[in-house]
């Protein structure tokens, strides 16, 4: 174990161990843009510099591992210092249209600068002019907006291997784009929107059928109904309604969905959307309650077993159901019917 | 190559080949010039400059025409004719040097060769007025390291350049070449290699001064069942060239040197990334590279030894940052050459992620000889923390434009006014500016500061990779912050904030000061700028970026201040704030000024009354001060 | 451009280097150098080849091939005119040298002519220090440079 002094208080941590998460570990709250924790570190955006005792210059928390008796400053002087000029620079190239913009109140950046007093950038000069990629069904990419934190790219190509977007060009023209900026419709993105749920600010947006703001929601966690995996989400939730879903640290999905998981929620309140089951009486669906069906089910299944023996009747089982809900349906099916003919739709 | 007697046999032999060049000293160069004490019919070693500076100014012409008025002579058998690397003396090419008796003949034309061949390779006449005119005393032929450009110089890296033909392997040792690997090979173990370099204060040549020993020593303690070596060929500073012109002219000194290397760290594997604008070099190390396969000297067993070593060549694409160590790896793996954050270093995760070591052309160039002469040798060189000597590429307003090689603490003033000769046109030294655009400009007050790493940065400025450009008082040192900064901007890779965006904004800043439009506070926002982007880049090009500026600021500050306070570039190179002005006491009234003027903004009256240019309208376009008889108009 | 660049021969040339460097670790620089070479610049069309035989994301290469200043999307012009803005030759006067030859041949800095014939570069030190200011067309170099030396000089292409 290694014992480091961050802002005065004692932490004994692992080697290897970074300064972020050594801080992390008693509390102390060192801001990023670019960093996470399932890519490779790179270091890119500099706004968790710190300062290390005795060091040159101001080191990044985010890729500097502790080492026996090093003492951290998160928040002096000369840290607080470059934070605010790394923010007036970024400020310095991005479109202040926070009043309209989908992303404020969940915008990295918008909350530094309200941390660090930023309100605008001391700097005129050269911006970036990039259209409106609204090419993808379901999300908006606005390079602009864009701080190049890299997390879009590296969460395509490292967690969601579809390399869809790369960076393009050098210096201060690099943008992230699709090869040869021919739009993300043409690219083989799969729409997974896992780089939309990690962009820090908002240059990667959700297209969005409500407008709402983020602190006019509430996250409700639930586990993605779509199929077995069992990735965790979080709802939020305006009015009683789902206006956008987040992907949640669960441990089979790690922060990452899938396209249905992410983008795929508006039926939920959609006015086709069955609440009932239906039953067909006299050549037509009528509505009917759960008790009326499972009585038919049931009598049906034990009519089929009577007159034509257990193996007429199978068992169809639905990738949306959980493994549990799936092993249930096979014991009803060996144990109470008597048949092997047991499938899943996942095999069709 | 099976053993030592292997390679001593191959000396032996090549021997020959370059007796006329072994000891030039002892050669026959006092002769006098009118020839007399030569023979003709004397064996002769003709070497013409094939470096890249001689390339452009068309020594593959000389070349050609020589070789066929040797036929003509039938000098075949007497005379060889070796195309060497750089000279030194890029000012004065092409240049053809004659042995034995070191006739150093400078910008040497194509009707020239008929003359050097019929009257000194024919009649043993030195033909004194081709002759490099500092190479002449009086009637003297002055032997080369008597030439003042030489003088100060000591070769060590450079030992070979201009001496052998670089494409010739059994040149290379005929001097010495290979002898310090096979000693390595045969008679130390890898510590003891390791022990060597560290012991003899060798530091990297690439600019960071990082000790050499040290690095081999965490590569070869790094853990891994894969190592590499690896040579940073990508030199790109502006007006720096030492790296191409050792690798032009002596690249068999590189592939020895990565095979010691490769033994001491554990590799056997060796990459060169090197930039693509060098074609001769490539080529000549491709070359090197192949005989010394063919030689046995790369390959499985070398020497007879059970360690193997083999070394490829990797290109650029044109991308400054990839001197950088972790651009240069990441370039090599095929990616975009961004930096990676450090640690890990190279040492411990590099090429691929294996432990690799990564030194600079020059670095390498040096430890061949560190293990023939020993590490006592090589401290011996040198100022107390800076052993050993420097190559430099001297450019910019210097008579003796080139590439010399000086102990370290050699002072400024003897590189610039001994070895290189002045400024040129009488114009008053300004500064001069080292370590690239990493560097620093260090003005006149500091020229007796001996040059070293650790006086280098107290002056604000860094040794780099060796390039010194001179600065008269017709640059503006404001503009050549620009001009530096407008590069890094360009070279940025774009990764980090502080980089790419910080760069641009103080680019901008400088900007609007040549233009006219620079406010005091400019100067303040520069320097708190510059502190940032110091502080918080992720590699080396952001960290330094804002040396150029904070080193004129600092030094010429007042060049500055003129340009915000007073809208005037003292030096006159910014154009937004050229003056023409008419100097009443020399205006003898004739009126031509007013009549070239396109937009007629001079006015005065024809023999009464001394002209006046409205600055107002004035388009600085020069026209009257071009035709002013009396240099009545002058630009300020 | 007149001329066709998607020739089967440039393909197949490029299947050959593909083919050559193929099981070397890190190929897709020393293919790409090839590729510039053979195509006169590397293209959509060219990057899929490479991406589909190399394993590449073509994401990937574009962004290798933008980061790269000798890597182009798009074909050069007959004559490469570069002016060297090393040090050495900025000192010594390559920018008003640089705006003459953009004027003489109607070319913007980084750009192609509209004919065709002409791209203007500004590049990076050359080396050729000792000759300053430089310029290359081509394989061509014309050192020791005076700004009355240079329309004489673009009339020759």
């Amino acid at each position: 174990m290694i014992t480091v002094k961050i802002n005065g208080f004692e932490v004994k941590v692992e080697k290897d161990t970074t300064i972020l998460e050594a801080a992390n570990k008693i509390g102390i709250k060192i801001p990023t843009f670019c960093h996470d924790p399932r890519l490779r570190p790179h270091g890119s955006c500099r706004i968790c510099t710190v300062e290390v005792k005795g060091g040159r210059n101001l080191p990044t928390a985010c890729t500097t591992p502790v080492f026996e008796g090093m003492e951290v400053e998160t928040e002096s002087e000369g840290v607080v210092e470059a934070r605010k000029e790394i923010l007036d620079l970024l400020l310095a190239n991005h479109p202040l249209d926070c009043l309209t913009c989908q992303q404020a109140g969940r915008c990295a950046l918008q909350d530094l600068c309200f941390q660090y007093d930023v309100k605008e950038s001391s700097y005129g000069g050269a911006k970036k002019e990039f259209e409106i990629d609204n090419s993808n069904p379901f999300y908006y990419s606005d390079q602009n907006k864009c701080i190049l934190c890299g997390k879009c790219v590296y969460v395509c190509s490292q967690l969601q291997c579809t390399d869809a977007i790369g960076f393009a060009e050098r210096g201060f023209p690099t943008h992230i784009a699709t090869p040869f900026n021919q739009g993300l419709e043409e690219s083989t993105c799969v729409s997974c929107g896992n780089c939309v749920s990690v962009c820090p600010v908002g240059a990667l947006v959700p297209k969005s059928k409500e407008k709402f703001r983020y602190w006019e929601t509430s996250p409700v966690r639930t586990t993605c109904s779509y199929c077995g995996v069992g990735c965790q989400m979080d709802l939020l939730v305006k009015d009683n309604k789902i206006v956008e879903i987040q992907p949640a640290m669960g441990p089979s999905n790690e922060g990452l969905l899938c396209v249905k998981g992410k983008f795929a929620y508006n039926f939920i309140g959609h006015p086709d959307r069955l609440k009932a089951p239906l039953i067909r009486k006299n050549g037509k669906l009528e509505e009917g309650t759960w008790e009326e069906a499972y009585e038919l089910i049931s009598s049906k299944i034990a009519e089929a077993k009577e007159t034509l023996g257990p193996n007429s009747v199978a068992g169809l089982s639905s990738a949306r159901c959980t493994t549990e809900e799936n092993y249930l349906l096979q014991k009803l099916m060996r144990a109470v019917v008597g048949t092997n003919n047991v499938d899943h739709c996942a095999r069709l | 190559m099976k053993s030592i007697q292997d390679l001593d046999r191959i000396r032996q032999k090549s021997l020959e080949k370059v007796n006329l060049r072994r000891n030039v000293e002892d050669a026959n160069v006092e002769a006098e010039a009118s020839g007399e004490g030569l023979t003709d019919g004397k064996p002769k070693d003709v070497l013409v400059c094939g470096g890249t500076g001689c390339t452009s100014s068309g020594c593959q012409k000389i070349i050609n025409k020589m070789e066929i008025q040797l036929e003509k002579h039938q000098l075949k058998k007497e005379v060889k004719l070796i195309k060497t690397g750089c000279f030194g003396l890029c000012e004065a090419g092409p240049i053809v040097i004659v042995h034995p008796e070191g006739a150093f003949y400078s910008r040497i034309k194509e009707k020239d060769v008929e003359e050097i061949v019929e009257e000194h390779l024919l009649k043993g006449k030195v033909v004194t007025h081709l002759l490099f005119k500092g190479a002449i005393d009086g009637d003297q032929v002055k032997p080369i390291d008597e030439v003042d450009f030489y003088k100060k110089q000591q070769r060590v890296a450079l030992r070979n350049c201009g001496l052998i033909s670089p494409e010739d392997i059994e040149e290379y040792i005929a001097f010495d070449g290979y002898k310090a690997l096979s000693k390595v090979l045969t008679e130390m173990t890898p510590e003891e290699a390791i022990d060597e370099v560290k012991k003899s204060g060798l530091r990297g040549r690439g600019g960071g001064g990082f000790p050499t020993g040290l690095k081999w020593e965490f590569t070869a303690k790094a853990e891994g069942d894969q190592k590499y070596v690896a040579c940073n060929a990508d030199e790109g500073d502006p007006g720096a060239f030492m790296d191409r012109s050792v690798l032009e002219g002596d690249p068999h000194a590189i592939v020895e040197a990565m095979a010691i290397a490769g033994y001491a760290v554990g590799a056997d594997m060796g990459y060169v990334y090197i930039r693509a604008e060098y074609p001769i070099a490539v080529a000549r190390l491709q070359i090197a590279i192949e005989d010394a396969r063919k030689f046995g000297l790369l390959g499985k067993s070398i020497f007879g030894t059970d360690f193997n070593f083999d070394m490829e060549i990797r290109l650029g694409a044109g991308a400054f940052v990839c001197g950088e160590e972790t651009a240069l790896i990441n370039s090599i793996e095929g990616k975009r050459g961004m930096p990676r954050p450090r640690p890990p270093f190279p040492a411990h995760k590099g090429i691929w992620d294996k432990p690799t070591l990564l030194n600079n052309v020059e670095t390498y160039a040096n430890i061949p000889q560190i293990i023939l002469n020993g590490a006592e040798w090589y401290s011996s060189i040198g100022t107390e923390k800076s052993k050993g000597t420097k190559v430099f590429a001297l450019g910019g307003k210097i008579n003796n434009t080139g590439l010399l090689e000086i102990p370290m603490g050699t002072t400024l003033r003897e590189v610039i006014y001994e070895v290189g000769g002045g400024i040129p046109n009488g114009k008053a030294f300004k500064a001069v500016q080292t370590g690239g655009p990493s560097g620093g400009c260090i003005p006149a007050d500091h020229l007796d500061a001996a040059i070293d790493y650790d006086n280098l940065i107290s002056l604000g400025s860094m040794m780099g990779s060796g390039g010194m450009i001179v600065m008269d008082e017709d640059n503006c040192m404001v503009d050549i912050a620009r001009f530096f900064l407008d590069f890094t901007v360009d070279e940025s890779c774009g990764k980090c904030t502080p980089c790419r965006e910080g760069t641009k904004r103080m680019l901008e800043i400088l900007e609007r000061i040549t233009e006219g439009e620079g406010e005091e506070a400019d100067l303040n926002k520069l320097e708190s700028l510059a502190k940032t982007i110091k502080n918080t880049s992720l590699c080396g090009l952001g960290q330094t970026a804002p040396n150029p500026v904070l080193s004129t600021l600092h030094y010429f500050r007042h060049e500055y201040e003129a340009h915000v306070k007073d809208k005037k570039c003292p030096a006159g190179v910014c154009q937004g704030l050229l003056q023409y002005l008419v100097i009443p006491e020399a205006c003898k009234k004739c009126g031509i000024c007013a009549n070239k003027c396109p937009v007629n903004c001079i006015d005065g009256v024809k023999g009464k009354e001394v002209y006046v240019i409205r600055q107002a309208d004035c388009i600085k376009c020069g026209a009257c001060m071009a035709a002013c008889p009396f240099k009545a108009i002058k630009k300020g | 451009m007149a001329k066709n660049l998607f020739t089967e021969e440039n393909f197949s040339r490029l299947d050959e280097v593909i083919a050559a460097n193929k099981e070397t670790k890190g190929a897709l620089m020393p293919v790409l150098h090839e590729a510039q070479r053979i195509f006169g610049c590397i293209p959509l069309e060219v990057q899929k080849v490479i991406s589909e035989s190399l394993k590449i994301p073509i994401s990937e290469i574009y962004g290798v091939v933008t980061f790269y200043s000798q890597f182009t999307l798009e074909p050069r012009g007959e004559f490469v005119i570069g002016v060297c803005m090393g040090t050495a030759c900025y000192v010594r006067g390559a920018q008003p040298i640089l705006d003459k030859i953009s004027q003489l041949t109607n070319t913007k800095v980084g750009k192609t002519s509209e004919d065709g014939k002409f791209t203007l570069e500004a590049t990076r030190c050359i080396g050729a220090c000792g000759l300053a200011p430089v310029i290359t067309v081509n394989e061509d170099v014309y050192g020791r440079l005076e700004l009355k030396d240079i329309p004489a000089i673009i009339e020759k292409y």
